[in-house]
């Protein structure tokens, strides 16, 4: 293959090239070969680089190989070629905040439960999950209710085709599993008895006496003599990785002061926190901007639905994206089914954000979030090659998911008839894929 | 008389003659293609006065013009709750779509439910939606009435408020309706005839008293009186049913008891599309992106583009939610329905002059055209693109609506 970097190089033009296409001819020798397929004349989004109309995109078994300009890609020998034109390729779209997959975290023995993993809850063999992928959703943090003010650990997946959790999480690399923790303040996690808190003041009282506590069983941790056993407390240790910086809090939150009470804890307990939904944003955006805290939002077609979100307005993407917000949408799926996230970036556009900011909160800067922005959420080189194949512009209404490809393998391709089942509905896509094979209905 | 002419004169003063010009303007007439360049001009009295190309048609002085890429008919909505299920949904305070301490009351009238007032009617309005078919929700057998109001109506203050002050019965066949009682679905079909033969009694009786003097007619009797009336087609039945076997019950029933039928909701309709079109009956299709749950779990998106293309008349209605969106946009849904196959213009149609036919009313309101209500939507690109925005709303002639939303 050496031969052919350098033919590659001398090719290329004497103008500056992005990095994503420079170097992009170095293909694994392996035995046996993996597999290199191309997709040319394709419009692609790369979202961490300009669009590309004519563009060719490489992939090398899981990896992305090359992206670039027709014609300034060397495909390499062997490599089967896809004419995608008239097609559009983006990244595989990352929903932050997903309720797929029959999630379950706390019971409603106590409002807060760090101990509770929601990966021991998840049916990846349920249909929501055949939905989400049929939506180009790649990446999901999958996540318990609001209904708590912290309701368990939540689960970071890949949508690969898989017979357990295992095959679908994701490995960070000390080998642990990649997670967050789900949190919310406001209505929600209001009760009318205890032990859950019936007021916001004594929601936020019972948090912070709980970091408080996870601040002294920390300490022992750290103190502790190694040789000698440590008895684990489940719940506290999870808070005390969040203090640690280990974990990222995913915190519910709607109203003004809701948000504010949020950033207060950030500062008291100086751990990683992300917004989601934050429907009055835009009464606050200064604030959440000077604390330097993303936002996970979403668009609902109205206001309302309880008093706390009255006062959401389209506009939180545009006015977050003006301050400098990181900023990535969710489904929060079923509130939103994952079939039409895409259909977010362009209400985001439609109530002033740009084009670009709206391309990355569906994939880059969801990436951010879920610290994975080295391996996903962007085409580029190296990183995995998680990628959607479009009928047209992201933007429109019209534009159907033809494809969905994780990591180089496709999860998803409208042409087969189950798939279509899933992306489209009909009879029968209510019931698990499993039962495909079976039923008299098929 | 002098103190009345001089308010009407006031009244019409106070109502500037518009001149809308469009890019392109759906009339949603004939065979639905747009216009290029078209003008409309509205009366004092809020009525169309001409339709036209701009070369035809002149803009007479005094004329407030307004101006936008896309023009098309104020936007219908099939089926709504809006103005009962409030914004906050707060029970008891502004959720008025649902009372369930009886499965049958076919009495209860949305005109005393709805709040033209609450912020998701405006929110609705400012999007170009100017007529909502909206009242009871589904969740019992019978669960009220539904009325056709213009959404710049901000209280009922007599019947004329509306277009129409009991437009149909809400009905719902399914698990929806079930409870501790119809606590299965042939209990609910038992329970729904028992009380239409009731109807047909009473009926006769109220047939007899008027050809014989010897006779009294019944005492009213509110519950009734309305299945009278749906039976004897003054008021169609609409029902909402989702399950194949739900919709072949409500075209049993509709078979025995002869009444007008708008099939609601009707998931699962695509089992049945030669049943439903020898039925001669429209379908007001479910919101395309409603959730696939529970009777609605085998939805497709695609139900409208196939309904369409076995020549049955819909419309898209903005449903009820219990909780969020607490309201659907109807033409976001329309929207949704065209990116599974319905064609553009069949998708506009169906929020626009198709809806005002299943409701009654395409004689006053759903295109384009002299004589009829001035309800126009204005937009600066394809009304059914996400990315588009209505730019303004006129119903009746007056602009309700200017900014960019």
């Amino acid at each position: 293959m050496r031969p052919r970097k350098l033919l590659a190089l001398a090719l290329a033009p004497l103008i500056a090239l992005p990095v994503i296409f420079s170097s992009a001819q170095e293909t694994l020798k392996t035995d046996p070969p993996i597999a290199i397929r191309a997709f040319t004349n394709a419009t692609i989004y790369p979202v961490s680089s300009p669009r590309i109309v004519g563009g060719t995109l490489v992939v090398q078994g899981d990896t992305i190989l090359a992206v670039g300009p027709d014609g300034q890609v060397i495909i390499p020998e062997g490599a089967e070629r896809i004419d995608a034109s008239g097609k559009t390729i983006i990244p595989g779209l990352i929903c932050t905040h997903s309720h797929i997959g029959q999630v379950a975290g706390g019971d409603s023995t106590s409002p807060i439960q760090p101990e509770v993993r929601v990966l021991d809850s998840v049916d990846v063999r349920d249909t929501s999950i055949d939905k989400a992928r049929a939506g180009g959703v790649t990446t999901v943090n999958l996540m318990s209710g609001s209904g708590h003010l912290l309701s368990g650990q939540t689960i970071y997946l890949k949508l690969r085709k898989g017979n357990t959790i295992d095959d679908l999480s994701i490995k960070l690399p000390d080998g642990s599993l990649a997670y967050g923790v789900k949190m919310a303040n406001g209505t929600n996690s209001i009760r009318d008895s205890g032990p859950f808190p019936g007021t916001r003041g004594k929601s936020a009282a019972l948090v912070r006496q709980k970091f408080i506590d996870a601040q002294a069983y920390l300490e022992k941790r750290n103190e502790a003599d190694p040789e000698e056993p440590f008895e684990r407390d489940l719940a506290l240790e999870t808070l005390a990785d969040i203090l640690e910086g280990k974990r990222t809090v995913h915190h519910h939150t709607h109203r003004h002061d809701d948000i504010l009470t949020v950033l207060r804890l950030k500062e008291e307990f100086g751990f990683k926190v992300i917004l989601h939904h934050v429907s009055e944003a835009w009464k606050v955006a200064d604030e959440i901007a000077a604390a330097k805290v993303p936002c996970s939002i979403i668009f609902l077609d109205s206001p309302g639905g309880k008093l706390e979100a009255r006062d959401f307005e389209w506009r939180n993407g545009a006015e977050l994206e003006k301050r400098g917000v990181l900023t990535a949408f969710h489904t929060d799926d079923p509130i939103n089914d994952s079939r039409w996230f895409l259909r977010n970036a362009a209400i985001g556009v439609r109530a002033g954000m740009s084009r670009q900011k709206a391309l990355e909160a569906l994939t880059l800067s969801g990436a951010k979030m879920l610290d994975l922005e080295e391996s996903i959420g962007s085409l580029d080189v190296g990183k995995q090659a998680d990628f959607v194949v479009l009928s047209g512009d992201p933007f429109s209404i019209y534009t159907r998911v033809l494809e969905t490809h994780i990591e180089g393998q496709q999860v998803f391709d409208l042409d087969d008839p189950t798939d279509r089942l899933f992306a489209e509905g009909g009879y029968g896509a209510g019931h698990n894929r499993e039962a495909s094979g079976c039923c008299f209905y098929r | 008389m002098f103190k009345t002419l001089f308010f009407f004169a006031l009244a019409a003063a106070s109502q500037a003659q518009l001149a809308v010009k469009a890019d392109l303007l759906f009339t949603m007439t004939g065979d639905l293609k747009p216009i290029k360049n078209a003008i409309v001009l509205c009366n004092a009295n809020g009525l169309i006065e001409r339709v036209g190309p701009a070369s035809d048609v002149k803009i007479p002085a005094g004329y407030q013009t307004l101006t936008a890429k896309v023009v098309t008919p104020g936007i219908i909505d099939a089926h709504a709750t809006v103005g009962l299920s409030g914004i906050l949904n707060s029970p008891k305070h502004d959720q008025e779509q649902l009372d369930k301490s009886a499965p049958i009351q076919p009495e209860l009238r949305a005109v005393d439910a709805y709040n033209g007032r609450d912020p998701l009617v405006k929110w609705l309005r400012d999007l170009g939606v100017t007529t909502v078919h909206t009242g009871h929700a589904p969740g019992t057998l019978i669960s009220g009435q539904l009325m056709v109001v213009k959404t710049n109506v901000p209280s009922i203050t007599s019947m004329k408020d509306t277009l129409i002050p009991t437009s149909a019965i809400a009905s719902t066949l399914g698990s929806g309706a079930l409870s501790k009682s119809p606590g299965t679905r042939s209990k609910a079909i038992a329970m729904l005839r028992a009380e239409f033969l009731k109807a047909q009694s009473r009926q006769r009786k109220i047939e007899a008293a008027k050809d014989d003097p010897e006779k009294d007619a019944p005492d009213a009797n509110l519950k009734l009186d309305t299945l009278v009336d749906i039976l004897a087609k003054k008021i169609p039945l609409l029902i909402n049913a989702h399950r194949h076997q739900d919709i072949a019950s409500a075209l049993r029933l509709r078979e025995e008891f002869g009444f007008d039928l708008i099939l609601d909701g009707a998931a699962e309709a695509y089992l049945l599309l030669a049943e439903i079109k020898a039925a001669k009956i429209p379908v007001i299709v479910h919101p395309t992106m409603g959730r696939p749950f529970g009777d609605m779990e085998n939805m497709t998106f695609t139900l409208a583009a196939q309904l369409h293309k076995a020549g049955i008349p819909f419309a898209f209605q903005s449903g009820y939610e219990t909780y969020v969106p607490k309201t659907r946009v109807v033409h976001f849904e329309a929207a949704m329905a065209a990116a599974y196959g319905l064609p553009q213009e069949a998708a506009l149609a169906a929020c626009t002059i198709n809806a005002a036919k299943i409701l009654g009313l395409a004689d006053k309101i759903g295109s384009l055209e002299k004589g009829k209500h001035a309800d126009l939507a204005l937009f600066d690109g394809d009304p059914l693109e996400t990315t588009s925005h209505t730019t303004g709303v006129i119903i009746d002639g007056k602009v309700v609506s200017s900014k960019s939303k």
